[in-house]
């Protein structure tokens, strides 16, 4: 190989590597200032008034045609399960689940549903490697289960412990999680069925930040009723659902110890210099090589083979 | 003639005050009872004793917030509607109509009053006010305990005849 041939290649792989830097970086800096789309849907979850009476599993199990579920919706003998040591937690064929808890000094159970929160800026999207997850301008954290690997990344980046998986398929097992019923109901500006089944209207559906202001108001007119914090507000850069609640959110299961701040930040500043690294560095370091070693006997021989090449 | 005429204005005022004392405040016309009906799907209706919560209850506010002539007993709410000023509506459904969180009333919102502005749906404001009043004094609280299932419902929540064969125990993943 000659001398030529070379040279361009790295001039080629140096201009290349310039240009993947800048872009990544670019990126990077939305990615920090994203506070989710300006009309984004969301859903107040208002744990005071849940019964847990596991009617929004039902609608869930319905809307979304999941498998027949292995006790019947108004069997409360589920509050008890433990899996692993662990209550419940959304799977491949339930998408949400209504757990129980007993808080302190309280002289009821507080009953908790969980499903995916849609985050504004999702850990499973920025771990997902082939971009089968979306964050639709609707608020819904979809995924795209045709392109899905079956990796499981999301499954460990989600804080929330969300993503189930198909572990019983062979062939093609994939991830499945809530989609805020997008396709059949958020994309026609409807509320998903869990919200729209419930007797207690613990969930309300609304724009994410008209919202935020009646979670507000309702921790302010009802003093002593609320713990003063909403759960999803700034947790994790915002989620699309949000909690208030008479308990410690640590008592209701709530992992209190997450970032304000999105997944993402804890990478984005490595993740953008990785193009620089595996791009820059090697073309210029090979550059620096070259230029140190210019005139030796090497070099010599190069400029010699280039000049017959000319001919 | 006159002792006549004064014994009829006695009985007269007697009577008056004896049905005012026995109706108390709820001097308007109530119905004993009502067919909670306008839900029914998954349920069967509710037939709701309103002569018995009308005696169990202190006032009739406990329910109908201001709507009925009695103050409100909440303290928010009693900043504005404090008098006892009767409404023209007083049903649950005059005032918490249709679905907030259906897809029409969420693009085209009403004309909101500051204060109104998280009412809650027909059917959570009778499940918050009923559901919540019988925790505090112990009346029933579990579903059926008020309003049986129907073959549809038993179907949603698989139920009944539509429950699971393998009922036994659900996997852990």
């Amino acid at each position: 190989m000659s001398k030529i041939t070379r040279r361009k290649f790295l001039a080629g792989s140096a201009a290349g590597g310039a240009a993947m830097m800048l872009a990544p970086s670019k990126n990077a800096l939305a990615a920090g200032s994203f506070e989710g789309f300006p009309d984004g849907m969301g859903v107040l979850v208002d744990l005071t008034r849940c019964v847990g009476c596991r009617t929004c599993e039902a609608a869930c199990n319905t809307e979304q045609k999941l498998p027949e579920p292995a006790k019947p919706f108004d069997d409360y003998s589920v509050f008890d399960e433990l899996h692993h040591g662990q209550k419940r937690r959304p799977t491949d064929k339930a998408y949400t689940v209504v757990n129980r808890y007993e808080p302190e000094g309280a002289d009821e159970p507080l009953y908790r549903k969980i499903q995916c929160n849609h985050c504004n800026e999702p850990a499973c999207l920025t771990s997902c490697f082939v971009n089968a997850y979306t964050k639709t301008p609707e608020g819904a954290v979809i995924y795209n289960a045709k392109v899905c690997v079956g990796c499981r990344n999301c499954m460990i980046a989600c804080p929330f412990h969300i993503p189930g998986y198909t572990y019983n398929s062979v062939l093609n097992p994939v991830i499945k999680k809530c989609i805020f019923c997008y396709d059949t109901r958020l994309k026609e500006g409807k509320p998903p069925a869990c919200v729209e089944s419930c007797p207690q209207q613990v969930m309300t559906f609304g724009k994410r930040k008209d919202l935020m202001k009646i979670a507000n108001d309702r921790i302010k007119k009802n003093p002593g009723q609320y713990v003063n914090h909403i759960y999803g507000e700034k947790e994790v850069g915002g989620t699309g659902w949000f909690y208030i609640s008479n308990a410690p959110f640590e008592q209701a299961g709530f992992d209190i110890d997450l970032p304000k701040k999105p997944i993402i930040d804890n990478v984005k500043d490595f993740l953008a210099i990785v193009p620089m690294v595996l791009t820059i560095w090697p073309a210029l370091f090979t550059g620096f090589h070259l230029l140190a070693t210019k005139g030796k006997s090497h070099g010599h021989g190069d400029d010699h083979s280039a000049e017959q090449e000319d001919h | 003639m006159v002792n006549v005429g004064k014994r009829l204005i006695t009985g007269l005022g007697v009577l008056v005050l004896t049905s005012l004392f026995t109706v108390g405040c709820f001097a308007m016309d109530y119905p004993d009872e009502v067919e909670i009906d306008s839900l029914a799907n998954l349920y069967e209706a509710v037939v709701f004793d309103h002569a018995m919560h009308v005696d169990a209850t202190d006032s009739c506010a406990d329910c109908h917030h201001h709507t009925t002539g009695t103050p409100s007993s909440s303290e928010y709410c009693a900043k504005c509607h404090d008098g006892a000023v009767e409404m023209d509506v007083v049903s649950c459904q005059d005032c918490h109509s249709g679905d907030p969180v259906s897809a029409e009333n969420l693009h085209n919102p009403q004309p909101g009053y500051f204060y109104h502005n998280d009412k809650p749906n027909l059917k959570a404001a009778y499940h918050l006010n009923c559901v919540g009043c019988h925790q505090e004094v112990d009346g029933p609280t579990g579903c059926e305990d008020c309003h049986a299932k129907t073959e549809a419902g038993e179907k949603y929540y698989r139920s009944g005849e539509f429950a699971p064969e393998a009922a036994a125990h659900s996997s852990g993943h």
